[in-house]
């Protein structure tokens, strides 16, 4: 019973199925989503554990099938959103400490630059793969982020840009965070950056795309 | 809508170099009146904008100009347009962009005395209104150093005006990642209408009141953000072709405000601007891949008046610096175009013809630009009753032709993208032609990302 529950829960968060109003994927129009399924395991006797497992193992196939050019990006936003509907039942375990993430991972665009969507698409796949997002939003100073990794000490941090012009801004905060918590992972990403960028500034890695920086984050916890 | 017909009706007529309404800047560089002139587009490397580095900032642009100049003069270019797209702190600092215009066209004007070479600056500040999230667009603290900008920075001798605009841009950024239409035709059609009403109303009279030239404005920010976003197989390429046809109507609005051309070079959506009004256009295509890839590299050139580079930043190349580098291409493509045109017959609709069949075959955006879709898009646009109406006709259109050429096997499109033109054509099927039906049914849905007073909602 569990197994075929947790099957199905797997299928909804794969095909982006959030609940049962949800009108898609079209071929799941009117059945059970993300959202019933986790409540239907959790009260038939699935761990916390099994289901988030399942549901980190879904997210893992959506992120391998955007990696091939299978699916795009609205499909596996859609995917994240039936994660999330099936994490808020999660919720109280995460409190309890039955259950945990695999990490805390912070994220920001560097101060004087406004773009967003890149940012947006690696905390939601970051958050997919199993992790806590803290995402600080645009324009970020570096006060702002030396003061989230001093609350989250064990977070890693990811900072991006899209401009030369604000490329550069990166340097100064990862200078910053590093000397008020230097035990901090930092990744860097954006359009204009390259892996040689990110060394000669301090950055302990450069995420090309978001997948890069969910297989970086799984070495650091390896 | 103020356009109900087209200015140019058949693909052979919107053709590169050749407006209906040609433009004349000061120095008489004539946009759209027979030729294809180069338009030069430029950035500073990687560093940073304050006190301490605005000699090194003004050397940049210095040797920037400077040098292209002399190049475009070797190389026998009919004149040269310098885009002076401002950055932040120039747009922020009011004086920091005028001071830099001023150095810019100091040596357009000794180049003219001196060798009677036209070159001219297009003016662009920056869109500020974004750092608001979400933005104040009629009462920002920031619109009052953009206006200044354009204002003393055309007196400068910014002698063309333009923006990239951001109006609708808070929903449209999410509603692209969803590939959700119905929100992205509000953005476009709904908040960027007015905002570029509001905009364009005001720039024009500043362009006016300083005898200068209100170009036009682009949907980067929108189009371009979807065909980049379809490039990297973030989004698929059918939505991003079909959002190109929508930004049309946005971008519409600054000529129905009184802009007269050409717009701004990223705007892909000018030749329907130029179908539909008549006005000269700028376009940049394969030599845009410094900034951006594209699948519009030839196609770009079909009806481009001005020939653009988007934007390269001024690094040392093996043969100079790039700017300089980006120079001597745009003048030698804007030369080919040139050469086509003065030999008469069908040489130049040839010349067109090709750069059409090298990309339209390949992607869904580049078939939409294909001069007899263009042309069929825009009739679409100037029957509709209201901006939405417009845009669901463009967009309608815009699938029907991607439709109808990967049936004929003329357009190639991966399977992955096939179910996506039959859930866009039923999401389109859905949006009320009444304007205000439309916007009261989305305003719900959208509380909370924008704030509908900004946009006179």
């Amino acid at each position: 019973m569990n197994q075929e529950l947790l099957q199905k829960l797997s299928e909804c968060v794969e095909f982006g199925k959030i609940n049962l109003a949800s009108p898609y994927p079209p071929t799941m129009k009117g059945q059970p989503g993300a959202d019933e399924y986790t409540k239907q395991a959790l009260e038939a006797g699935a761990t916390p554990r099994e289901i988030l497992d399942e549901l980190v193992a879904a997210m893992g196939k959506v992120g391998q099938k955007f990696s091939e050019n299978k699916i795009f990006v609205p499909q596996m936003l859609l995917s994240a959103k039936a994660m999330s509907a099936a994490m808020v039942h999660l919720k109280p375990y995460f409190a309890s400490g039955a259950v945990q993430r695999k990490g805390t991972f912070i994220i920001g665009t560097v101060f004087g630059d406004l773009h967003d969507i890149g940012k947006n698409l690696v905390a939601m796949m970051v958050e997919g793969a199993g992790w806590e997002v803290i995402d600080l939003g645009i324009d970020v100073k570096i006060e702002k982020f030396v003061e989230a990794v001093q609350q989250h000490p064990d977070a890693v941090l990811a900072i991006s840009a899209l401009l030369t012009t604000t490329m550069i801004n990166i340097k100064p905060v990862i200078e910053a965070v590093k000397a008020a918590s230097p035990s901090t992972k930092i990744i860097v990403g954006g359009a204009p950056l390259s892996s040689e960028f990110a060394a000669s500034i301090g950055a302990d890695a450069y995420g090309k795309t978001p997948q890069d920086d969910i297989v970086w984050l799984d070495t650091l916890i390896a | 809508m103020k356009f109900n017909k087209l200015a140019i009706s058949t693909p052979d007529e919107l053709i590169f170099g050749k407006a209906l309404y040609p433009v004349t800047t000061r120095r008489g560089l004539v946009i759209g009146g027979g030729s294809v002139i180069p338009e030069l587009n430029f950035t500073l490397p990687p560093m940073s904008i304050n006190a301490q580095t605005l000699p090194e900032i003004h050397n940049h642009y210095r040797e920037i100009v400077t040098d292209a100049t002399e190049r475009a003069r070797r190389l026998h270019a009919p004149g040269v347009i310098f885009e002076f797209e401002t950055l932040l702190e120039m747009t922020q600092t009011p004086s920091i962009g005028i001071d830099l215009v001023k150095m810019m066209n100091d040596i357009c004007e000794d180049n003219y005395q001196k060798y009677g070479f036209k070159s001219e600056i297009r003016l662009t500040p920056n869109d500020l209104r974004e750092f608001d999230r979400p933005p104040l667009c009629r009462t920002s603290k920031y619109l009052d150093a953009m206006w200044e900008l354009f204002d003393k920075g055309s007196q400068a001798g910014g002698d063309l005006l333009s923006i990239e605009s951001t109006g609708g841009k808070e929903i449209h950024d999410e509603a692209l990642m969803m590939c959700d239409i119905k929100a992205c035709m509000f953005a476009l059609s709904v908040l960027g209408v007015r905002d570029m009403k509001m905009l364009w109303s005001n720039i024009v009279a500043i362009a006016k009141k300083n005898n200068r030239i209100a170009g036009g404005d682009t949907a980067c920010g929108f189009g371009n953000t979807a065909m980049v976003l379809a490039e990297r197989q973030f989004i698929p390429t059918v939505f991003a072709a079909v959002i190109r046809a929508i930004t049309a109507v946005r971008t519409l609005v600054a000529i129905e405000e009184g802009a007269v051309g050409p717009d701004k070079d990223c705007g892909y959506e000018g030749p329907f601007l130029k179908a539909i009004t008549g006005t000269p256009i700028s376009m940049e295509g394969k030599t845009s891949a410094c900034a951006h890839f594209s699948p519009l590299g030839n196609i770009a050139a079909c009806c481009a008046d001005l020939w653009s580079n988007e934007s390269v930043q001024n690094v040392k190349l093996l043969s100079g610096k790039a700017p300089t580098v980006y120079m001597e291409q745009l003048e030698y493509d804007a030369r080919l175009m040139n050469t086509a045109l003065k030999s008469g017959g069908s040489t130049a609709t040839t010349l067109q013809h090709l750069f059409a069949a090298s990309d339209q075959a390949l992607d869904p955006q580049a078939i939409v630009l294909a001069p007899k879709n263009v042309i069929a898009i825009s009739e679409e646009i100037v029957k509709g009753g209201n901006y939405v109406d417009a845009s669901v006709r463009a967009a309608q259109k815009a699938l029907n032709i991607i439709e109808e050429a990967h049936k004929s096997g003329e357009l190639l499109l991966p399977e992955v993208e096939l179910p996506w033109i039959e859930m866009l054509r039923d999401s389109l099927s859905e949006i009320p032609t009444d304007e205000s039906k439309f916007v009261e049914e989305m305003l719900p849905t959208l509380e909370g990302k924008f704030i509908p007073s900004e946009y006179g909602l």
